[in-house]
Parts: structure tokens; C-alpha cells; sequence
């Protein structure tokens, strides 16, 4: 035996002393990303293709689909999707599943609306023993999985149908319950971001962005570990940028065409519930990639029993992930809310938890667990919301729902059928 | 001897429930040697790994590390007094990289409680470059795509890592062909030369004349005999394995024969 032996695989990592820098380094890098694009590791392709291909073909076929006014109805329409497959991608990471993220929000809704109207409580209050509700139940649906061994399939089917229930005995025989219009919990969805502050907002974005990157650059190649070229993070921030001002200019167009003389009120600005969909993405991203129990949510996943060996406390993990699910859940109904202006006695039920797991999905989630992030729930949440938009103007007429529903059912399908066949080629 | 043996185990009995799995058995690992642990099916291999690792604990015996009796009461206890256990079925999670591997459950974190992923990913390569390991092209590589001989790499850095004082290796190439199991063979014979005490299970006899310097073979729960490995021959091993005695070596007849003594 020698050391010989060990050769026979070559090693190609690139030595220190390779450029880190210049056209050979950005080659290195692009061929790096090829290889793993390759190896099944396709990342935010398929939905940033999907989504570019949808609108593409939306905005073809009919006029304005692209238009101020629609590309808020978009915003708004793709909030509450969004944030609920936040809160589905640490549930889908584990390989669980919440069926009833749908119904939970919807419940929570209803309980914070109904603190508001009927009890006299101010809304804050109501807010918060909303989300401390979803939180709970969460808590309570992970520990039965965690503790007692129920399959999450299971417990959260039977949560689904309770919900539902209890939203109905709650909000009673009126069928819905109005919000006040003065209620700030509205103006989440339906008020708009002063022009400059969007512009100052988005700029802090920006900035803050490149600012991480290039710490994290800066810092590898302190410790002398390769890292990616100043190249690439220019040209992430430079498109990141380009994206944002185009998104915040075309925001700012007046989108109220009775605006004259008389009327002065216009409708510019961006919807303020864009800023609470970034805060709530730069929160969770943090939390999944920088944060030991980020690690342990994707270790869980991939293989509990080695996570296990390893001291993490596996119960823990899975519980918390529950609550966090719900506790989204509980957001993103609270958003519904301020979207329809109203919460319905059905709130959260028929296809709400489907689009968001159809949206965790798309964006590259996987459904056997130890594969997903944050930016799955944007884009998938944005192609849901296109496809949903684009069909509801193309598709006229009395059966124009159930064409939905069936184009949702198969693109949800679609979706989960290519997280297999990728999940095969990985494995 | 000049000093120590860094575990050393004295008479130590186990039972579960009526069956006597281990019955005074002695065993010494030494720093900076492979010792073989052989024995066949059912003769008490696992169980004595496990109470080493501290996952079961022992009815009676004394288990000696560096000079010092101590008792084990959990895995925890083993894992503070330097020993790691690399599992036949390895317990890494494919999702994640070698880096996260090695250091899952252990992850440094900066001042504020982020992980330093920069100062793990050093660590990690120190620990592949002390073993000398090049079949690894990037340490920021999914375990899902190593071959089986460098997942085994990856779990016997681990211990590397880790500053392990015993590392113990569950047939480490029991699934593993050929070029893959020299290149394990190697690295356990280096991970010796770092000074650690490593215990190698197997099955394989080629592996173990190959690279043990003592080889202790258990037979039917007792400890046949401990033998240096220049001064035996691999059929004398086969013989204790397989009949608890070979000429002057092992048990003694009546002992051999299961008879209670």
C-alpha cells in the first residue's frame, strides 16, 4: 500500500495560488456552477424560467397584463401565498407536511377580526392573540407528531377539517365579517409606500445586499478559502438593482385614472405589504443558512438519526418547525384579510393551502425533505400568483373557476412530478 | 509496556436479561495502533462496542482509560473521554456538505451566534490534509455525490477532527470494492500514526493481517485471546474465531467447549 493509491482520483480543486481574480477565475466559477446545475442541484432555474416564460406568453396573449395596475393586483394577490410557503418550506424541509396552514390562517383571521368588531379590541391586541393562536396550534400539531407519532398527513387533515369548522362557529350565520376601514391592518395591502421612501427603501436593499456579499468574500479570502469572483457578485447586484428600480419605478405610476383636477388622491407607491415580504425573507433566510438551527432543520431532514448521533435534539426541531409553519400561516391570514378587506366564514379553505405548497414546490422545494429555501417560496409564490391572474382574465365566463381550479390541481401536479424526477437523478 | 495503554478492559460482563453476552473479557488498545476486534457472528463484537461508546453499560469489570477507571454511563460520557464510534451505515446526511458533516451538531459560531462557516471549512480541510486524503476534490461538495470509500473518509475525519483518543470503525469496508477499501486501509493505518488508539471491527481477514498490530478475537462472549499480529498467522486467528482455541493460543479446552467454569 502507498499513497499512490490515493491519486487516482485526481484532485482539481484550484490551489491557492490559482487567480482568484480576472477571466480564468469567472471561467472556473461558471464551469463550477455548470457542474453542479449538472449534478441536480438546479436551484432557482426552473422557476425563474417558468416565471419568465408564463408572463412572456400572459402578456402576449393579453393587453396590459404587464401594466401598473395589474402588476400590483399581482403583488397583492401573490402576498399571502408567499408567506404561507415561507412557512411551508421548514415544514416541507423535515419531509412533513401542514395541510392545514390553509385553515389555520383563515381561523386566526377570523379570531382577530373578530376581537376587533365584536369585543372592541384594539387591533394590535388582536393582531398579536392571532399569531399567539397560530403558534400554539402549531406547537400543539408538531408535539403530537414529534411526541406522540402521529404522521403530520394525519394530524394536519384533521386540523384542516376543524378549522374550518371553528372559523364557521366563530364568524356565525353572516357569512363574513367587514373589516373597519380606518383599521390599519387594511392599508397592509391597500395602502401605498410614499414614492420616495420606496425609492430609499429599495436603495437600503440594494445596498445592504452587496454589503453581505462582498463581507462574505472579504472574509473567505481572509481565512484563504476560495471564493466566488467580485465579478459575479457585481453582476448579482447590478441585475438585483436593475429589477428593484424597474419594479419601484413602474410602483410609482399613478394607477388611479380618476385622479383630475378634483380628485387628487392618487394610487402610486408600492404596496406596503412588498416591505413586510422582504423583511419576513431576509428574517427566515437568515435564520435557514446562518444559524445553527438553520443547519439542524436541514440535517434533520436529510437524515435524522445521523443528526441525532450527532446530539441534535430531534424533537425539538420537528416541533419548532410546526410553529413556525403556522405561526406564517397565521400571517399570511392576517394578509388575506387585509386583501379581501373581510374575512369569510370559508376563510383559508378550498385551494389557499394548495397554491402555497404548489408555490414551495415550483420554487424548488423538495417534498421528501432536506431540500428547500427561502427564495423558493418568492419565486414559486410569484409564478402561482401569475398563472392564477393571467388565467382569471383569459378564461371568461361561468366555468371560469373550475378551469382554475384544474389548471392549479395540474400545475401543483407538474411541480411535484419534476421535484421526483430530480430528486432521482440527485440520489 | 512504558506506559498506559489508552483503554484498557478488565473482566467486564454484560447481560441482557438471561443471556450473558460478554463474560470477563480483557482488551487493551494501545495509542498509536490498529487493534483488530474479530470474532464471529454473535460473539459479542457490537455489544462490546457499544459499551465502550457508553450506549450500553457493563454489569461488572473496569474500563481503563489512560490509567484511570472510570465509569461510562452514556454516549456523551464516551464522546468527552475522546471516543468516537464511525458506524457501519456512517450516519451522514446526504443533503448537506462535508463540511456541515463534520461538524454537524458541533458547528462553531461567531461572536454573534452565526455560524463561521469560514473557520469550519479551514478545520475541515486541516483534518483531509492530516490524513493526506486527495480523493476529495472540494470540501463544499454534498456528501450525496461521494463514493462510498469517501464517505467513509469523511466519517473517520470526523474523528480527526474532533481529537479523538479511540476512534472505533464498524466494518468500515464491508461495502466497498476493492481500490476503495486499500484507500480506507490506508487512512486507518494513518489515523493510527496521528497517535489515536483505533479499534478496527471486522469480518475481513485480509483487511485485518493487513493492518492491525494486535488482534483481539472474540469467541462465544469470551476474550479467546489477544494476540500480537507478527506472532500469528491467519489461520491460528481463523482457529480462535472459530473454535476459541488454536494450539497454545486461546481458551482452554474445557472453556472452548462452552462449559460453564
Amino acid at each position: 500500500m502507498s499513497a499512490q493509491t490515493d491519486d487516482l482520483v485526481k484532485q482539481d480543486q484550484p490551489g491557492p495560488d490559482a487567480p482568484s481574480e480576472g477571466l480564468g477565475a469567472l471561467g472556473a466559477y461558471i464551469k463550477d456552477y455548470f457542474g453542479r446545475v449538472r449534478g441536480g442541484e438546479l436551484g432557482s432555474i426552473p422557476a425563474l424560467v417558468g416565471l419568465v416564460v408564463i408572463t412572456a406568453v400572459f402578456s402576449l396573449v393579453h393587453q396590459g397584463f404587464l401594466s401598473a395596475y395589474n402588476l400590483e393586483a399581482l403583488v397583492i394577490q401573490a402576498a399571502p401565498i408567499i408567506v404561507m410557503a415561507m412557512g411551508l418550506v421548514f415544514v416541507l424541509l423535515l419531509g412533513e407536511i401542514d395541510l392545514s396552514a390553509g385553515t389555520t390562517g383563515g381561523l386566526c383571521s377570523a379570531i382577530t377580526a373578530v376581537l376587533i368588531l365584536r369585543h372592541g379590541a384594539s387591533w394590535w391586541l388582536a393582531l398579536i392573540v392571532g399569531l399567539v393562536v397560530g403558534m400554539l396550534i402549531g406547537f400543539g400539531m408538531g408535539w403530537l407528531r414529534a411526541r406522540i407519532g402521529i404522521p403530520s398527513f394525519v394530524i394536519t387533515l384533521a386540523t384542516f377539517l376543524a378549522f374550518q369548522g371553528v372559523t364557521l362557529i366563530l364568524i356565525g350565520g353572516q357569512g363574513s365579517v367587514i373589516l373597519p376601514d380606518n383599521s390599519p391592518l387594511i392599508k397592509l395591502e391597500n395602502s401605498f409606500v410614499p414614492l420616495w421612501l420606496g425609492w430609499v427603501l429599495l436603495a437600503l436593499f440594494v445596498v445592504g445586499y452587496a454589503a453581505i456579499k462582498v463581507n462574505d468574500a472579504l472574509g473567505r479570502r481572509r481565512s484563504g478559502l476560495s471564493r466566488p469572483p467580485f465579478t459575479v457578485i457585481a453582476a448579482k447586484v447590478v441585475v438585483l438593482a436593475v429589477i428593484g428600480a424597474v419594479f419601484t419605478y413602474e410602483m410609482g405610476v399613478n394607477r388611479n385614472l380618476s385622479t383630475n383636477a378634483f380628485f387628487s388622491n392618487k394610487a402610486q407607491g408600492m404596496p406596503w405589504v412588498v416591505v413586510l415580504l422582504v423583511i419576513l425573507f431576509a428574517v427566515w433566510n437568515f435564520v435557514l443558512t446562518r444559524t445553527r438551527y438553520g443547519r439542524h432543520v436541514y440535517a434533520v431532514g436529510g437524515n435524522d438519526e445521523a443528526s441525532r448521533r450527532a446530539g441534535v435534539v430531534v424533537s425539538r426541531i420537528r416541533i419548532s418547525v410546526f410553529v413556525i409553519c403556522s405561526g406564517m400561516a397565521a400571517v399570511s391570514g392576517m394578509i388575506a384579510a387585509s386583501l379581501l378587506q373581510s374575512v369569510q366564514s370559508n376563510a383559508g379553505a378550498g385551494n389557499t393551502l394548495l397554491l402555497a405548497v404548489g408555490a414551495a414546490v415550483i420554487g424548488g422545494t423538495s417534498l421528501f425533505g432536506g431540500h428547500g429555501r427561502i427564495i423558493d417560496a418568492v419565486l414559486g409564490g410569484l409564478v402561482v400568483a401569475v398563472i392564477i391572474n393571467g388565467m382569471s382574465d383569459l378564461i371568461q365566463g361561468a366555468n371560469s373557476a373550475g378551469y382554475e381550479w384544474v389548471v392549479t390541481g395540474a400545475v401543483l401536479l407538474i411541480a411535484a412530478g419534476f421535484d421526483a424526477v430530480v430528486r432521482r437523478s440527485r440520489a | 509496556m512504558t506506559s498506559d495503554p489508552t483503554l484498557e478492559l478488565r473482566g467486564v460482563e454484560k447481560s441482557f436479561g438471561p443471556v450473558h453476552v460478554l463474560s470477563s473479557v480483557n482488551f487493551t488498545a494501545n495509542a498509536g495502533e490498529v487493534t483488530a476486534l474479530v470474532g464471529d457472528n454473535g460473539a459479542g463484537k457490537s455489544t462490546l462496542v457499544k459499551c465502550i461508546g457508553g450506549i450500553h453499560g457493563i454489569d461488572a469489570g473496569e474500563m481503563i482509560f489512560d490509567g484511570t477507571p472510570r465509569t461510562v454511563s452514556g454516549p456523551r460520557e464516551a464522546a468527552l473521554l475522546g471516543v468516537e464510534i464511525v458506524y457501519q451505515d456512517l450516519a451522514l446526511a446526504d443533503n448537506l456538505d462535508i463540511v456541515q458533516n463534520m461538524f454537524l451538531g458541533r458547528e462553531e459560531v461567531t461572536r454573534l451566534r452565526t455560524l463561521d462557516e469560514n473557520s469550519m471549512e479551514k478545520l475541515a480541510r486541516h483534518a483531509l490534509d492530516t490524513l493526506s486524503v486527495r480523493t476529495v476534490r472540494s470540501v463544499r461538495q454534498r456528501v450525496a455525490s461521494l463514493s462510498g470509500g469517501q464517505r467513509q473518509t469523511v466519517a473517520i475525519a470526523k474523528s480527526v477532527l474532533w481529537q479523538s483518543k479511540i476512534v472505533i470503525l464498524d466494518e468500515p469496508t464491508a461495502a466497498l470494492g476493492v481500490v476503495q477499501t486499500e484507500q480506507v486501509l490506508e487512512l486507518v493505518r494513518r489515523l493510527a500514526e496521528q497517535g489515536v488508539a483505533v479499534i478496527l471491527v471486522s469480518h475481513n481477514m485480509n483487511d485485518v493481517m493487513k493492518v492491525s498490530d494486535s488482534i483481539g478475537v472474540l469467541f462465544l462472549g469470551r476474550m479467546a485471546d489477544q494476540v500480537r499480529r507478527k506472532d500469528v498467522t491467519q489461520t491460528q486467528v481463523v482457529e480462535l474465531m472459530t473454535a476459541g482455541r488454536s494450539g497454545d493460543l486461546g481458551l482452554s479446552r474445557e472453556e472452548s467447549t462452552g462449559a460453564v467454569v
